[in-house]
């Protein structure tokens, strides 16, 4: 049986109306459109028309050195800055064949969690404001400028951070950051327990959210669903336990599984991977350890400043690298990682120039939203508002 | 010399392929289709180049037997190589969840030529071959519905190809009428 | 008021010899109008995050009356285009700032919005003051949210300073 797929709606026969969820609309989490065909409140048909946030990124990044390419990854999935930069620079450096220190490597995953709690309490904010708990859009903004003053403090930038670098991490944690982590870390359990009672018995939120946008397993691979939609369905498919990535296997934590596949099942997956990155973070933070946050290679590293500026050939080298680039030997390289939406991955092709010659972005949020008609056949419209909230869709990296 | 002189090294087997399973079935059920195997077993990527009429067959036989269950297609995208005469290659990242394996199948086509498309073996190759034809202009035969997805509709050229300017061709959008572009 | 006047200068001017209680009128009009803004939600990318942000907590947007941000074009009188704009988008764009009532005022927020920022390249329109006309230009990427508070409270002073019955001074 073919599925049904989101093509443009042929005439509707005169029983239903076709709504129009423009662009522009509250619960779209962006500029989606969604042209629904309804028998009263029930979706017969629903297509998706995605485009209208088309940056041309993937052009974009063909034209800049690789280093440089890092900052146009932070606007992809703009609510996951970090983990953006780091499919990426995972991805040239299989290309550079480059290893990276311990201290780098830890400091990136901590950056890591960090950002995924942040784009879970965003998902959690936005979805609660859809379903109509506006209380908990708040507290999930409140909690997340803790976090982005943490990204501040390192890297300047609250959401499009760039720290993530070719070779490790731009900067080393200034001091007093790992005592404004462990604050955090503190205070931040407490909170998650806090949202989740709010929502965990409310029977509004159950109704709303239990048995509605079902999705089996086979249905998720059979549309390349991934993140915590599949993991929701009960199967525990985590990048980070089954390919690690920058020492994930040296940490301890659980892969959050759903049993039905609904809505509310998406819910306590993500819920559950809040306090795993806490755990996560608090193992990492504990074991931070010493040295260099940057490969030693001067191919691709920047010079440290002092000698920049007191030695002739390191200021030549740091000219060099920042004007030009450096060039990576031809070839094709895919760096993948567990996104808070699903896998990301970066398939770079090099071909020993300056600039990487095609970057593609395998975006989770796009194969998610696509199984999105699949989801509300014959649902409710209320619970079509519900479904795209619990896909955790962003159209930066859908569009490109 | 000491009495445990160094032998030369024995001439090892060479190291067996992670898709050797892969090529075995491939090669049984379909042997026209395989035209090249690259492997770059260090990163973990693989790539067979096959016929582009044999594509639907293939992807099936990886999808449907059980030992490989390559259930999942995780990506379909263009690149386009303009000093090839075959200028474009289209890859098709298949996973297979239960053993972790990824494959990447590659396609050639010169400019204007068509490619089967994949709709009914995966789905969710519905989207990307519209972005495929959307940026690259390569169509897909057989899919119902290849019309643009990220730019609009009445939008000229396909911005991925290398002879296509960054700040492209048209001027900025100046429009006085709202035209049904949605 | 404003939009009972025609606009031309010398009725203006007989109204500015009309005198004192019409001119503290209007800075009454203008008082009210500057103080109780009703965004719309146009967020669209990175920036929309950041919107989302100013009206957190932290920030606040709620104390200088934009609190109530409407969907809906035909009840927002200011339109803070958060984010890049396509090609595609533009006459979306458009649509909906036809759609509002006026008066109304447009945010640029951003460096994308303001003259298309980090994309110079064939998808993005290079500023949405060629499709709309803006009245505040907020840079940044994305510009913070003390930014976004400060470019609320320079539309307010324009709008304090808005012509009065003559609305070719806006």
């Amino acid at each position: 049986m073919t599925p049904p797929t989101a093509t443009e709606t042929t005439p509707a026969p005169p029983e239903t109306i076709t709504l129009n969820m423009g662009p522009q609309h509250p619960s779209t989490h962006g500029v989606l459109r969604l042209v629904l065909e309804l028998d009263g409140e029930t979706v017969r048909h629903a297509a998706a028309h995605i485009g209208f946030l088309h940056t041309g990124m993937e052009k974009t990044m063909e034209n800049m050195p690789y280093q440089q390419a890092i900052t146009i990854t932070d606007r992809m999935d703009y609510l996951s800055g970090m983990n953006n930069n780091l499919a990426y620079c995972l991805a040239v450096e299989k290309l550079l064949d480059m290893e990276l220190p311990p201290r780098g490597q830890a400091i990136r995953v901590i950056m890591s969690e960090l950002q995924r709690i942040a784009s879970h309490l965003v998902w959690l904010g936005t979805h609660a404001l859809d379903i109509g708990v506006m209380s908990v859009f708040f507290y999930c903004f409140r909690e997340r400028e803790a976090i982005l003053n943490l990204f501040e403090m390192v890297c300047g930038g609250r959401m499009t951070p760039a720290y993530i670098r070719v070779g490790g991490v731009s900067l080393d944690f200034p001091v007093g950051f790992e005592e404004r982590l462990a604050a955090f870390l503190s205070v931040m359990p407490t909170r998650i327990d806090e949202y989740d009672d709010l929502l965990r018995h409310n029977d509004i939120w159950l109704e709303r959210t239990q048995n509605v946008g079902h999705f089996s397993e086979a249905d998720c691979w059979r549309w390349g669903v991934t993140g915590p939609p599949l993991r929701a369905t009960g199967r525990p498919h985590d990048l980070r336990k089954i390919s690690p990535y920058c020492g994930y296997e040296q940490y301890d934590f659980e892969v959050a599984v759903g049993a039905e596949g609904d809505v509310y099942d998406r819910y306590t997956v993500r819920m559950k991977e809040m306090r795993e990155s806490l755990k996560i973070l608090e193992q990492a933070l504990t074991a931070l350890p010493d040295g260099e946050h940057l490969a030693d290679d001067p191919r691709v590293v920047l010079p440290p400043k002092e000698r920049v500026f007191s030695e002739m050939e390191a200021l030549i080298h740091h000219f060099i690298l920042v004007t030009r680039g450096f060039p990576v030997p031809a070839g094709e390289a895919y760096g993948c990682i567990e996104s808070p939406k699903g896998e990301l991955g970066y398939y770079v092709v090099a071909d020993g120039s300056e600039k990487p010659f095609r970057v593609r972005v395998r975006p989770p949020s796009f194969y998610n939203l696509q199984a999105l008609p699949e989801m509300i056949q014959d649902r409710l419209v209320a619970d079509v508002v519900a479904t795209i909230g619990s896909l955790d869709i962003v159209l930066g990296e859908i569009d490109r | 010399m000491s009495e445990s002189a160094e032998q030369p090294p024995e001439p090892s087997a060479p190291p067996r392929s992670q898709i050797e399973t892969e090529l075995r079935i491939l090669r049984r059920h379909c042997p026209d289709a395989i035209l090249e195997v690259t492997e770059q077993p260090a990163r973990d990527m693989h790539w067979i180049e096959i016929r582009k009429e044999r594509l639907h067959r293939v992807a099936s036989l990886l999808r449907d037997t059980g030992e490989l269950g390559y259930q999942m297609l995780a990506d379909l995208f263009g690149v386009d190589y303009p000093e090839r005469e075959d200028r474009f290659s289209v890859l098709y990242q298949l996973y297979s969840p239960g053993r972790n394996q990824r494959l990447y199948l590659r396609v050639r086509v010169e400019e204007g030529e068509a490619v089967p498309t994949l709709r009914e073996v995966f789905p969710n190759a519905d989207w990307a071959e519209r972005e495929v034809w959307d940026l690259f202009g390569i169509p897909f035969d057989g899919h119902p519905d290849l019309r643009r997805i990220l730019n609009p509709d009445d939008w000229e050229g396909h911005p991925l190809r290398k002879d296509y300017p960054l700040v492209g061709r048209r001027p900025v959008l100046l429009f006085n009428s709202v035209k049904d572009v949605l | 008021m404003g939009q009972l006047a025609p606009t031309t200068p010398d009725l203006g001017q007989q109204v500015g010899q009309q005198g004192f209680l019409l001119a503290k009128l209007d800075d009454l009009v203008n008082q009210v109008r500057a103080n109780s803004i009703w965004p719309l939600t146009f967020g669209l990318a990175c920036c929309a995050i950041e919107m989302m942000a100013t009206v957190s907590p932290r920030y606040d947007l709620a104390r200088f009356g934009a609190e109530v941000f409407r969907a809906s074009p035909r009840q927002a009188d200011l339109m803070i285009v958060a984010g890049r704009v396509s090609q595609k988008m533009g006459p979306v764009l458009r649509q909906i700032y036809d759609q509002m009532p006026e008066p109304k005022w447009v945010i640029a927020m951003g460096a994308c919005s303001s003259c298309g920022g980090v994309f110079n390249n064939y998808a993005i329109i290079q500023g949405v003051d060629e499709v709309v006309p803006v009245d505040v230009y907020v840079p940044g990427c994305p510009p913070r949210p003390e930014s976004l508070i400060y470019g609320i409270l320079q539309l307010r002073k324009k709008i304090m300073n808005q012509g009065k019955l003559n609305r070719a001074a806006r």
